[in-house]
């Protein structure tokens, strides 16, 4: 219900649009049940043969109506789609306002690509929302009060007969196949995710099944899912074929009804005999506006169900504090962690405990351990993604809760593994670090980056789309754009977080000159769970679980015989 | 939009679909019937001064044939499923058992979403096309004649005004439609491009606020969706046309009749009650037109998908069949001589072994020489690349050498059937794949006839027990979407596992590249060493600590041999393993 509301509130700004598309529509079922009953006015008028000048006027009516449905339609549809463009760039843009503050700490369990489709889907499916949810009922009910009244002028009987029959056919047909089908549809959904399941298995787990010699044993499952699915589908489709069959019989039974009660009227002499056809068909036009009605229970749920997996994304507050703006130091700042310790929810161990060191101004630290040992937590701290539960961490002398987080951000550059490229041009992808950066600085960032050579051998240069996610591009290629990214950046601290890892010994060696330039002069942390390359740094700090075990230069710790000896052991040859 | 293929899918099942338009055309044969009699009672009562009672047999009739309709329309919606659901579950059969034919090397250079996408959801975008467009299809060329054949003897005129706009409704509906169909593509493309924006920004949003830009998106999305918006709306404008000219041509006409009768009853020289049956058919003469044409986008995602599932279905498989599927014409093929058990002193031996995995492609492999001897550890080391897993998958029959011979002893191995082959070998793949199911299922995956003790002691040998009894459901553990996730030595070890209880003579290895824990590590590799015992394994090796203790190491570059020897030997040779080696680990060793 609350993200009905929601997604009612989201509409709201549009409410004249809607209304001028809801009119619209019922305008269109208007034309339609005019065409009918003015035809069917005018043949009988014409049956007891008046002067042939007292028919125009019905004739005119009989043309316009002709004509007026087809530019009703026409301009509901154009309107309706508007509506429906505007409210999803309002849902998207509505989302995203509410994400913003809670990413990445809220999109950590959504690494996979999966779920982020399905944030997109969810917002997708909101089309269907105008034009399948809200706006059939609104027009049944605008037909209904219209074609109520005009009937009303000839018996009450005759509207009571018209509601009895939108109530059945618009309410309780839908309702009652909706929870005909309720058991039908939850076993529906759950099969279909084991068809989904089983098909994701036997492709993607392909190799094992062909070398296990399993694939036959994998292949019957899914037919024997697919029959079961089958025949619950069999029982869905015979339900909905019956509340079809029943709307359509509904319909012509209000055209029954009405005559059987106009014949009545006619006889005791209540109504005149030339109403009769007229008021029928005009009845049973009207139905038009029901049968959409039918798949709207369907439709709402859906809807409602992608509004709140939004709704449970963005309703949580922020945890990160917010400090005021201090201006630090631009050239270079030192920062430090005292005693920090940390856990990403309270049910969790720690992810990092009592952690405690320093990078001095233009220092080089590397924090090196296996997966899991808690270095990207230290990033997300910095960069102020997480908030953490004790110690401090200072920047340039002050606590880094005092800075806001564009403040602590705009002095921070980061090179990680995982940079996002957008798929964009190559241009745009560098200006995201610096709008306002002119061409030379552009191009001299570029440069340094060892990239500026293979973006003008491209045909559109600096122009040149590349692709999702970066596709076009090689690994080396990618990095360079991301360290070109951070060069023009120009920020004091520099965070390096397993920068090389994914690249190839050979490509690392050739990118590791161009990691070290950008080194220069800044504060740096590298973060890194395979070793080469660190004799130069200033020092060297192995957390575990959290902890910083062994820290000290490359050739002491390799002397201690600890964990970063074994981890240079073990090291991996692509 | 009458595809072909998609067409001859329905034979087997064509019984149900002529049932579905045979109910059509009965429903149409009511309508006319009911039209006729409701004319008749309102003429009566109208202008005969008739009563309720003496219509009352006649709308008895009509209340009939109300009830008559919707049993049909239940019919024939019913088995216009059953057309659907038939040829749906063929179809998916079909392909999935095509697809994995085709064999691991043909899913793994797919995208795996899509496939999946194309099996599951390309499958159930044919109902529309079934249930909705092509029955209709059948009724929109039969019911508009039936009406016309009825309407013309009884007055040329009404004949005439629906013979001349009715066949300009398809003209428009073609003309339109192929316009439409293009520039509805391109706004089904341009919307699926609004979708991948918002995705890109969602994706990096990460990104954008380390640099401080993650505000400014909100006005980007806002824009995007709004230029979006003005560009669909244009391209509408015109697809709606087509709509608008239908609904034209069929009111308009509608209207006409009506005018005309109404001008011919004022002379007297028409009868009431046949105007109006007149009047009541003209807008079913239309119909089933407007139905077809509000189903067409249904028909159209139907044919698209289907199109996708027929590019899949064309692949010609491997000419030597991967493995054996109850493949219907699998009974009659030759079947080859099988090996039932190995010798216990065997030897693999490739002779000259080419492979080059698409014509036109380089070569994955180029004269390949080598042999494994019964009891040898081989480590398989170099570049990515070089080709090691290509020998993997050539010594798992995923693939058959374009050029060469792999032979066992002296019999060559394309004569031996690869599922009695792969009964020999154990596979312990870089990232293995856990299916949904409990974990000691995913062990057995190995054996399947085998008992819980027994998958219990492999997985002790392979140092999996501890962590498995540690969770709370031990073995019953489910694994996969929605289960206990495993990290990546332990799913290594189940992997180990596996291997273990599927006890065979030969072990091929692929070793993860990426670093594990310290303590995975360690376990994991002391559980494929306890593995390696006594049997014959090809390792693709990435560790040196693996590599070192290899009897034999071959060096592999672009898609050749160039090295081999043990690691003393290599290391003296000073040639490419020795650059592998320094490279990597600095210039220290």
């Amino acid at each position: 219900m609350k993200s009905l509301i929601w997604l009612m509130d989201l509409m709201l700004p549009y409410w004249k649009r809607i209304l001028l598309a809801l009119i619209l529509s019922m305008l269109t079922i208007t034309s339609q049940i005019g065409l009918m009953a003015t035809s069917a006015y005018l043949l009988a008028r014409a049956a007891l043969q008046p002067p042939i000048l007292d028919l125009m006027v019905t004739i005119v009516g009989v043309r316009f109506f002709g004509l007026s449905r087809a530019i009703f339609r026409y301009l509901e549809r154009y309107v309706s789609h508007d509506v429906t463009f505007r409210v999803l760039s309002q849902i998207r843009v509505k989302f995203y306002q509410g994400l913003e503050p809670l990413a990445p700490a809220r999109l950590l369990n959504f690494r996979s690509g999966d779920l982020l489709n399905r944030i997109v889907a969810d917002v997708e499916s909101q089309q269907n929302l105008f034009l399948k949810v809200i706006a059939p009922p609104f027009v049944a009910i605008l037909v209904l009060l219209g074609y109520g009244l005009f009937l009303a002028r000839y018996d009450m009987r005759f509207t009571a007969i018209l509601a009895a029959c939108f109530l059945t056919a618009g309410l309780v047909i839908p309702w009652a196949i909706k929870a005909l089908t309720r058991g039908v549809g939850t076993q529906m959904v759950a099969l279909k995710a084991q068809l989904d399941i089983q098909v994701a298995d036997t492709l993607m787990g392909i190799t094992e099944l062909v070398a296990f010699g399993q694939v036959s044993k994998y292949l019957k499952r899914i037919q024997l899912t697919d029959k079961e699915l089958r025949s619950q589908k069999r029982r869905i489709a015979g339900l909905s074929a019956l509340s079809s069959a029943l709307t359509g019989m509904i319909a012509n039974l209000g055209l029954w009804l009405v005559l059987v009660l106009g014949i009545l009227l006619v006889e005791k002499g209540r109504l005149s005999g030339v109403n009769l056809g007229m008021l029928a068909l005009g009845t049973f036009s009207s139905f038009e506006v029901l049968f959409p009605l039918a798949l709207v229970p369907h439709h709402m749920e859906v809807n409602v169900a992608g509004a709140e997996r939004l709704l449970e994304l963005i309703k949580v507050k922020s945890f990160v504090k917010e400090g005021v703006a201090i201006i630090p130091q631009s050239s270079g700042v030192d920062f430090s962690f005292q005693k920090v310790s940390f856990r990403y929810s309270q049910d969790e161990s720690w992810a990092l405990q009592q952690l405690s060191f320093r990078i001095p101004q233009q220092g080089k630290v590397a924090l090196v351990g296996p997966s899991g040992a808690g270095k990207t937590s230290v990033v997300n701290l910095l960069l102020r993604f997480w908030e953490y539960d004790e110690g401090t961490i200072d920047l340039g002398g002050n606590s880094i809760r005092e800075f806001t987080h564009e403040e602590v951000r705009r002095i921070i550059g980061v090179v990680t593994q995982r940079t996002h490229l957008f798929n964009a041009t190559i241009r745009e992808n560098l200006l995201l670090a610096k709008p306002e950066a002119t061409e030379e600085e552009l191009i001299r960032a570029s440069q340094q980056a060892k990239l500026h050579e293979f973006i003008i051998s491209l045909p559109l240069g600096y122009e040149n789309f590349i692709g999702e996610g970066g596709f076009e591009l090689s690994g080396g290629q990618r990095q360079r754009l991301a360290i070109a990214r951070v060069l023009l950046k120009n920020a004091p601290i520099l965070i390096l977080d397993e920068a090389m890892a994914g690249l190839d010994p050979l490509t690392e060696r050739e990118v590791m000159d161009e990691i070290y330039q950008l080194m220069e002069g800044r504060t740096t942390l590298v973060i890194t769970h395979h070793l080469p390359g660190l004799e130069k740094m200033d020092e060297i700090l192995v957390l575990d679980r959290g902890r910083i075990v062994e820290r000290g230069k490359h050739d002491k710790l390799l002397s201690l015989g600890g964990l970063y000896h074994g981890m240079w052991k073990s090291t991996v040859i692509r | 939009m009458f595809d072909k293929r998609l067409i001859q899918e329905v034979r087997p099942v064509r019984g149900y679909l002529l049932l579905t338009v045979g109910m059509g055309i009965g429903i149409a044969l009511l309508v006319v019937t009911q039209a006729w009699l409701f004319s008749q009672v309102v003429g009566e009562v109208f202008l005969e001064g008739a009563t309720l009672a003496s219509v009352w047999k006649f709308l008895c009739l009509i209340l009939g044939i109300i009830v008559l309709r919707a049993v049909l329309q239940w019919v024939s919606e019913v088995s216009a499923h059953q057309v659907a659901s038939y040829i749906k579950s063929s179809l998916r059969e079909r392909l999935i058992r095509h697809v994995v034919c085709l064999g691991p090397i043909y899913i793994r250079g797919e995208r795996s979403g899509e496939l999946i996408t194309t099996v599951v959801d390309g499958i159930e975008s044919l109902e529309e096309y079934f249930t909705k467009y092509l029955p209709q299809l059948l009724l929109a060329a039969v019911i508009p004649l039936l009406i016309l054949g009825l309407v013309v003897p009884l007055d040329w005129q009404t004949g005439l005004i629906l013979l001349l706009t009715g066949p300009l409704i398809p003209i428009f509906m073609i003309l339109i439609g192929k316009l439409a169909q293009k520039k509805s593509l391109q706004q089904w493309q341009s919307l699926s491009w609004m979708s991948a924006h918002f995705l890109d920004v969602l994706q990096g949003i990460t990104t954008l606020k380390v640099f401080g830009r993650s505000k400014d998106q909100i006005r980007v999305i806002e824009r995007v969706s709004n230029s979006f918006r003005k560009a669909t709306l244009s391209v509408l404008r015109i697809a709606f046309l087509s709509a608008l000219i239908l609904e034209f041509l069929a009111t308009m006409s509608t209207a006409l009749v009506a005018v005309s009768i109404g001008l011919r009853l004022v002379n007297g020289t028409f009868s009431y009650s046949l105007g109006l049956f007149l009047l009541l058919l003209a807008p079913e003469f239309y119909t089933p037109l407007r139905t077809l044409g509000s189903n067409f986008h249904a028909g159209l995602s139907g044919v698209n998908a289907s199109r996708r599932i027929f590019e899949i279905l064309d692949l010609p498989l491997m000419s030597n069949k991967g493995y054996d599927l109850n493949y219907p014409d699998d009974k009659n093929s030759h079947i080859p001589p099988t090996v039932k058990g190995l010798p216990l002193d065997f030897q693999i031996s490739f002779k000259q072994v080419s492979l080059t995995y698409q014509s036109g492609e380089a070569a994955a492999l180029k004269g390949i020489n080598f042999s494994l001897h019964c009891g040898e550890k081989v480590a398989l080391v170099g570049p990515s690349g070089a080709g090691k897993t290509s020998i993997a998958e050539l010594l798992l029959r995923f693939i058959e050498p374009s050029d060469g011979e792999i032979f066992i002893n002296e019999q060559t191995l394309k004569t031996i059937s690869a599922d009695n082959w792969r009964e020999h070998i154990s596979y312990v793949p870089q990232n293995p794949y856990l299916f949904a199911g409990s974990i000691a299922e995913n062990i057995q995956l190995g054996r399947p006839s085998m008992t819980l003790e027994e998958v219990q002691s492999a997985a002790q040998e392979a140092l999996a027990h501890d962590f498995i009894v540690g969770f709370p459901n031990g073995y019953e553990t489910h694994l996969g979407e929605g289960g206990t996730r495993l990290s990546g030595g332990q799913a290594q070890r189940i992997a180990i596992a596996r291997a273990f209880l599927h006890n065979t003579p030969l072990l091929i290895l692929d070793e993860a590249t990426s670093n594990l824990d310290p303590e995975s590590e360690y376990e994991v590799q002391q559980a494929l060493k306890r593995l390696m015992q006594g049997k014959t394994a090809l390792i693709i090796a990435h560790r040196l600590s693996t590599i070192r203790e290899a009897d034999r190491i071959l060096v592999m570059n672009q898609g050749r041999i160039m090295e081999q020897g043990d690691h003393d030997e290599l290391m003296a040779n000073q040639g490419l393993y020795y650059r592998l080696v320094t490279e990597y680990r600095g210039e220290s060793l």
